[in-house]
């Protein structure tokens, strides 16, 4: 197939994967917007002026930048671990299998597809923030490039759990038991340095939080840990997990006989 | 060059279900190729492992001379499946379905469309391009999906079973519509548990069973054998007793409907003659089943009656 071909095969993709989410916008794009809301009101409005400073922040200015990326994170993810997933139940993703599509061009169909719900999902509880507080980027490069390369990365997480998953039961048991705990515990919430030295490290460990310090850094200019090495935690894990979903399309895991 | 060529292929299941044992098979170019078998025979599997979505264990596949070990995706632009089950996406509409597959083989949007327009109308389906998959009957479902495997107008079509659960009036005119593409040169190979399909639609035909290609000839060659026709004779009175003919052996249906098997060197004429001697009369002859389906029982049970020509 020449590179034509390919990229039209590439946009079909792109295009049947945003047509999807948006078609269903009352389930993909509203629910973030009204959970986000809420957490402002909550944990901004009512609960924030008793906590008080938070790095040198009003606590909604600090939460602002955290709950914009657990937006981003959780719907690049469940765009593309629900959609793969229904291709295979349904079986309409043997109609991609059939076809002379490079296994390249449909792993990044899926992600571009759920890179465009993160980042639209990212600017719609944007846009709910700055109900609440006063946005002010820092830095516009890293935080455009922060989100794009967080969404890129849950993106092919959400797709290696959906080539995995045999029932929808297991389509959501990573985001509930993995993906949420290490969401929260990422430093959306609160500053690491506020930690025992010993839960300090063991928050370390975490990748979510290079993400999220490394998005707040964009926005507030403030950050708990080395930008550097947030961005190369993070093209480490998209490199691994590229390889690794590229292997499992190659090998047909749970997808051919 | 064959359009398909198969060299001892092999599939073994991670069951240890030896599904296909080393099967040898060429399809013909232009051909319109039947692959008969009964219910788990491996028919399916073999389909599977042609079309990708089921990996071999060993052996060789050429699509139009492209081995799929070494240019898949060159195989593949060849290739179109029309499969035993349905696999669309239930919430797309039928026009979607069909864009988007021509999308998946590079085809811009324009031609896509002019495609799809030409196909819907030559299936009937043209009203329905705007509707739900979901809400389409089963005989439109086996329609979309043919239109979908010819966006790409491959050479060579696959159809698993297409006129499964379709009634008869649509079954005939799914025949004439791929008659018609294989005259235009689109070499096919069709599976059906319809024998009649296969008799007269196809030209060269290879029967598998548990695994192994037991037959493999023209239809011609294969119907050429069948040594004994089973008849139904209806007749116009009551017979209780039936008479001992010399040449023909006789058995009783019911009262008004008697079963004869004539060999290919007897002749009817002298049937109808002793009969009427032991005044029987016939209002009515049939075939107790279609050739084809005679010859398949008889090869899947094994039997000696019929001679090698």
């Amino acid at each position: 197939m020449g590179s034509k071909r390919i990229l039209i095969a590439f946009y079909t993709i792109v295009f049947k994967e945003v047509s999807r989410f948006l078609r269903i916008w009352g389930q993909t794009i509203l629910p973030p917007a009204v959970s986000m809301t809420l957490y402002f009101i909550i944990f901004g409005s009512l609960i924030g002026p008793r906590i008080g400073r938070m790095d040198g922040f009003v606590y909604m200015e600090f939460i602002a930048p955290g709950l914009i990326m657990m937006s981003v994170i959780n719907n690049s993810y469940s765009n593309v671990v629900a959609s793969f997933f229904g291709a295979k139940f349904q079986r309409h993703i043997e109609e991609m299998l059939v076809a002379p599509i490079p296994d390249t061009i449909i792993l990044a169909g899926y992600v571009i597809g759920g890179v465009a719900r993160g980042l639209i999902v990212g600017i719609v509880v944007t846009l709910v923030a700055m109900f609440f507080t006063k946005l002010q980027i820092h830095n516009y490069f890293i935080v455009i490039s922060v989100v794009m390369l967080t969404a890129v990365l849950f993106s092919l997480g959400g797709f290696i759990n959906a080539v995995y998953a045999r029932t929808f039961d297991d389509i959501s048991i990573v985001p509930t038991f993995v993906l949420t705990p290490l969401i929260y515990l990422g430093g959306i919430f609160y500053s690491i340095e506020l930690l025992p030295d010993f839960w300090e490290g063991v928050s370390r460990i975490n990748p979510i939080l290079y993400m999220v310090n490394a998005f707040r850094y964009g926005i507030l200019g403030v950050s708990d840990i080395d930008i550097t090495f947030a961005f190369a935690i993070i093209l480490m894990f998209i490199i691994i997990l590229t390889i690794f979903a590229l292997t499992l399309l190659k090998k047909g895991t749970r997808i051919k006989s | 060059m064959y359009a398909l060529e198969i060299n001892h292929l092999e599939k073994i299941y991670g069951n240890n279900l030896h599904a296909l044992k080393g099967i040898d098979l060429q399809v013909n170019e232009g051909d319109f190729f039947a692959l008969l078998g009964p219910n788990g025979a491996g028919k399916s599997t073999l389909i599977g492992i042609i079309s990708s979505l089921v990996t071999k264990s060993s052996g060789q596949i050429k699509i139009f001379g492209h081995d799929t070990d070494i240019d898949l995706n060159k195989g593949k632009s060849c290739l179109g499946i029309v499969p035993q089950e349905v696999n669309f996406s239930f919430w797309e509409s039928c026009m979607e379905i069909v864009l988007n597959q021509a999308g998946y083989y590079g085809i811009p949007r324009k031609i896509a469309y002019e495609r799809a327009e030409k196909y819907f109308t030559q299936l009937g389906i043209w009203d329905k391009r705007n509707d739900r998959s979901r809400t389409l009957s089963g005989g439109l479902k086996r329609r979309l999906m043919i239109a979908r495997a010819l966006m790409h107008e491959p050479k060579l079509l696959i159809l698993d079973e297409p006129t499964a659960g379709v009634d008869v009036e649509l079954r005939r005119s799914m025949w004439k519509f791929l008659l018609d593409i294989n005259q235009n040169g689109t070499t096919i190979v069709l599976t059906t548990h319809y024998l009649e399909e296969a008799e007269n639609l196809c030209r060269n035909i290879a029967i598998i069973d548990k695994g192994n290609i037991i037959e493999d000839t023209s239809m011609k060659n294969l119907l050429g054998r069948l040594s004994t026709y089973t008849y139904i004779l209806e007749l116009t009175e009551a017979c209780h007793i039936l008479p001992s003919l010399r040449e023909f052996q006789l058995h009783q249906i019911d009262p008004m409907s008697i079963e004869v098997e004539v060999h290919r060197d007897q002749n009817l004429n002298d049937l109808f003659k002793d009969l009427s001697e032991e005044n029987i009369q016939i209002c009515n002859i049939r075939n107790k089943s279609n050739r084809l389906e005679e010859l398949f029982i008889r090869l899947l049970d094994n039997k000696d009656d019929m001679h090698h020509g």
